[in-house]
């Protein structure tokens, strides 16, 4: 998040989009419910009527995929009634000229046609945004597992840049990290472009520096992202440590994942439960869990902020820096000699950038966001404040595409998957929590209830919902939270596996799935199939 | 001193621009007791327990809902009012079956009625008879324990509901003793707007709501102890402390500090912690032989899995290696498995499960 989590009280104009906050967030939705208690609008894109569809004030109901044409149609609007920040735009950014030879084009009636949001709607949201003196932009996953991630993100950015709202309390683009400790996994550099603290491996400087730290030769090209991975499985890859991951239930294309998985020569599972995934594996190693180790996770806020334990692991589970630890022991790798996880992390913050300010002690006050570049630094609360990491916010313009798959005879619904509020992922943690597994105790198919009569389902009755890579046996439910056309599932139960429908392309750039939109068909499961 | 300042039991004190007197008084150590006052809710000033006496005022005033201004001469602690809160609290005591005794672990303000009960020597004898509430015993949710017989009518759980959550899930029905709190239809939670964060139960100060989950555990030996630690679900990072008796966990409290959540939690970070001593925990290694997972020791374990690796590393080359880190382990993790793929095998083939 470019602004911190306090400052969800702060703005007078809240747009979210791609954002089930009120169920993956709920503690932050708190925070944007207190704004709005305040005076605070609320514009929410969402193509499903979720909780906080129902407390808007303006609701855009988005054909799933088709976020770059509504946003580029709410640029379209800013400019044409005159609600850019010239200001701002002029001391700030760079590559408007090119934006505005685009825009003329993105009408709000031509993005009507792609998104099935009325203009009228489209008009009035970019009008309360461009008005806005404290604007926030708050989105999840919905506007980044597509294969146009990173231009819907983009898009975005051209509406925060052309009216000025970054940089300052109350306003911002905002990415909600989806579990506790993925912005601290990425920080400390397991990622196969960065080094910690998000130094680019393919950087001589960089290279120089670890090679110095860690007393080793280092490789000076990028590695590959988890995706590109385990489509080489077998081919490139041969061996594989997989650490608190159920990546054959979390993954797209299950089946795919799982012959990946069993291709390799050497499977390594590190985790607190047997999960789908570890029953592959050739070693299993039990971890110690939450609440048995010292640690740091690090929030969506940047703020690093220490776990502790409170009980002993079960059985004889270990923590993970130790686990490794001893397997490079073995290996003959120097350098992992640590008898502590402040040993560790005081490591991280010596060859880390954006930690480097901070040490074991100082997190423990967990007051600091980070960059924290050096030792009595106060932190970063608000990003871009004056200047952005490249100098000047630059515009880019993306163009609208469709999903990599779309609806058509054969497949005619839109299926979109995310979370539920008593789950959390694969359930290896709420299925085994008696109150959460009271609440959700199976997975349904949202439908809304005109579908379930023309589709000749029956609510509670069950379905077979296929897709070009999988079909899975599934009940459901009907509801209007689903639009017409469209329906939901989270990918939480193991029994209806949901990703193996997923899997129909990946962003270029991130190589992030697109796991919001899978075509599919639904039929009425007679009998025992 | 001049400007913002008050006379608070003969001593001359200074407030701030908009404090209450209750503000003031706490603040200079004074404890007013009060049973419907949360920090993070609108004063409501029901309870009458924080009153005090304002120079000038025939009355005594609820503190609580009183705005500090200059030159107030109160008094927080006389004989009259300390009678008052005696009769009051002998009064709230009587809603409450005589003697009962309320474990800690139905919730975090569980104990307030009964030490103020101490403070004021009120046993309930005085005041005997009817009882507002009807116990919702039946509720079949397992985490939110409704035993209305305990409950004073403070409104707590109905304002945390409506003011932190937004959710508006509970209301109160009718008055006097007949007074119920309850949710839209008086049914279940579960059919209700409820989404069973729990605000609730941390902040009724009877343990008339309770923490179902935690109270499975009244009976484990111990006393509860806190560890303060950081929610292990989504990315919000909510502070928590993390209840323990002995080596067993018994429950979770939202932590009233917390940067991030400032008291709040929701259904997973209240309730969903008894995964942590599940049955189904993996306790010891696992190797496969011949198709099938044995028990085996540590050593045997990570010599298998180093072998493994120099296996590979010797057929195909270190390129081949590739791990995949947690988006859930701490820092610590993270950064040891990717510097066990760069500075151990010297190739960058390693990522997080944040793409999926």
């Amino acid at each position: 998040m470019s602004n911190p989590l306090r400052d969800m009280e702060k703005p007078d104009v809240i747009f979210c989009i791609g954002t089930n906050m009120t169920e993956a967030h709920p503690v932050a939705a708190t925070r944007l419910k207190k704004a709005m208690r305040r005076g605070a609008k609320l514009i929410v894109a969402d193509p499903r009527r979720i909780p906080l569809a129902e407390i808007a004030d303006v609701y855009l109901p988005l054909r799933v995929g088709s976020d770059v044409a509504l946003l580029g149609a709410m640029a379209h609007v800013i400019v044409r009634e005159g609600l850019v920040n010239q200001q701002f735009v002029a001391e700030r950014t760079e590559g408007i000229e090119a934006l505005m030879e685009h825009l003329s084009t993105f009408t709000p009636e031509w993005a009507e046609e792609i998104t099935g949001v009325p203009a009228a709607d489209i008009e009035e949201a970019a009008i309360l945004y461009g008005n806005a003196e404290r604007g926030a932009v708050y989105y999840t996953l919905g506007v980044t597992e597509h294969i146009c991630g990173v231009d819907n993100v983009q898009a975005l950015c051209n509406l925060v840049l052309l009216t000025g709202n970054v940089g300052r309390e109350g306003t911002g683009i905002n990415p909600m990290r989806g579990q506790n400790n993925i912005q601290g996994a990425g920080d400390c550099g397991a990622l196969p472009n960065n080094y910690p603290g998000f130094q680019a491996v393919t950087e001589p400087a960089h290279q120089k520096k670890f090679k110095e730290a860690w007393g080793v030769e280092v490789d000076i090209e990028k590695g590959m992202t988890k995706v590109r991975a385990l489509e080489r499985c077998g081919e490139k890859i041969f061996a594989m440590l997989i650490c608190g991951e159920n990546t054959i239930v979390s993954d797209p294309e299950r089946d795919h994942c799982e012959e990946a998985l069993k291709s390799l020569e050497h499977l390594v599972v590190i985790d607190v439960f047997l999960t789908e995934t570890a029953e592959l594996a050739d070693v299993v190693l039990p971890a110690a869990a939450w609440g048995e180790v010292d640690g740091v996770f690090t929030n969506t806020e940047r703020r690093p902020q220490r776990v502790r334990a409170a009980v002993p692991p079960q059985g004889e589970a270990k923590p993970d820096w130790w686990i490794l630890s001893q397997i490079a022991k073995r290996l003959g790798f120097a350098g992992f000699e640590w008898e502590s996880a402040k040993d560790v992390f005081n490591e991280l913050c010596q060859v880390s950038t954006t930690y480097h300010g901070l040490d074991w002690d100082l997190v423990a006050e967990g007051k600091h966001h980070w960059p924290v570049p050096e030792k009595g630094h106060p932190g970063t609360p608000v990003l871009h404040i004056g200047e952005f990491p490249r100098g000047r916010g630059l515009f880019v313009t993306p163009s609208y595409r469709d999903p990599a798959e779309t609806i058509d005879d054969e497949y005619p619904v839109w299926l979109t998957t995310g979370r539920r509020l008593a789950h959390y992922h694969t359930r290896t943690m709420t299925g085994r929590a008696v109150g959460t597994q009271y609440l959700v105790p199976e997975e349904l198919v949202e439908v809304h209830p005109d579908d379930v009569e023309s589709w000749g389902l029956e609510d509670d009755g069950m379905a077979v919902m296929t897709s070009r890579r999988g079909k899975v046996l599934v009940k459901v439910h009907a509801t209007e939270k689903s639009p017409r056309g469209t329906v939901f599932c989270s990918f939480s139960f193991n029994d209806v596996p949901i990703n193996a429908l997923t899997g129909s392309g990946y962003d270029p750039i991130t190589d992030t799935a697109e796991l919001k939109v899978c075509p599919v068909r639904l039929e009425a499961a007679n009998g025992d199939s | 001193m001049s400007g913002n300042t008050i006379t608070l039991d003969g001593k001359t004190v200074e407030f701030a621009e908009g404090e209450t007197l209750y503000d003031v008084a706490r603040r200079h150590g004074d404890t007013v007791p009060t049973l419907c006052y949360d920090d993070r809710l609108e004063a409501f000033g029901a309870c009458r327990l924080c009153v005090v006496e304002v120079e000038g005022s025939a009355n005594p005033v609820a503190s609580c809902t009183t705005t500090a201004t200059p030159g107030m001469v109160v008094r927080t602690r006389t004989e009259a009012l300390e009678k008052h809160r005696k009769t009051l609290m002998e009064l709230v005591v009587s809603e409450n079956p005589s003697g009962a005794r309320i474990d800690p672990l139905r919730g975090m303000a569980s104990q307030e009625l009964a030490h103020l009960a101490v403070r004021y020597e009120a046993d309930g004898s005085r005041f005997q008879g009817k009882q507002s509430g009807r116990s919702h015993t039946s509720d079949p949710n397992p985490m939110i324990l409704r035993d209305y017989d305990h409950c004073i009518s403070c409104y707590r759980c109905v304002r945390v509901c409506a003011e932190q959550e937004g959710d508006y899930a509970i209301s109160v029905a009718n008055r006097g003793f007949h007074t119920q709190i309850t949710t839209e239809f008086g049914g279940f939670l579960e059919d209700s707007a409820c989404t069973f964060c729990g605000q609730c139960v941390q902040t009724c100060p009877t343990g008339a709501l309770g923490d179902k989950r935690s109270m499975q555990h009244q009976d484990t030996p111990g006393e509860v102890e806190r560890t303060r630690s950081i929610c292990p679900y989504c990315g919000v990072g909510c502070s928590v402390d993390i209840l323990t008796k002995g080596e067993t966990v018994v429950g979770v409290h939202p932590a009233m500090d917390g940067p991030a959540n400032e008291g709040a939690l929701c259904v997973k970070g209240q309730f969903g912690w008894d995964w942590v001593q599940h049955r189904d925990r993996l306790r010891t290694p696992l190797v496969r032989k011949d198709g099938k997972f044995v028990e085996a020791t540590w050593d045997e374990a990570l010599d298998r899995v180093a072998e493994g690796f120099a296996a590979v590393r010797e057929k195909h080359g270190r390129h081949a290696i590739y791990a995949v880190a947690s988006g859930r382990a701490p820092h610590e993790s993270a950064y040891s498995v990717q510097k066990f793929i760069r500075a151990g095998f010297q190739t960058n083939q390693v990522d997080n499960c944040s793409r999926a």
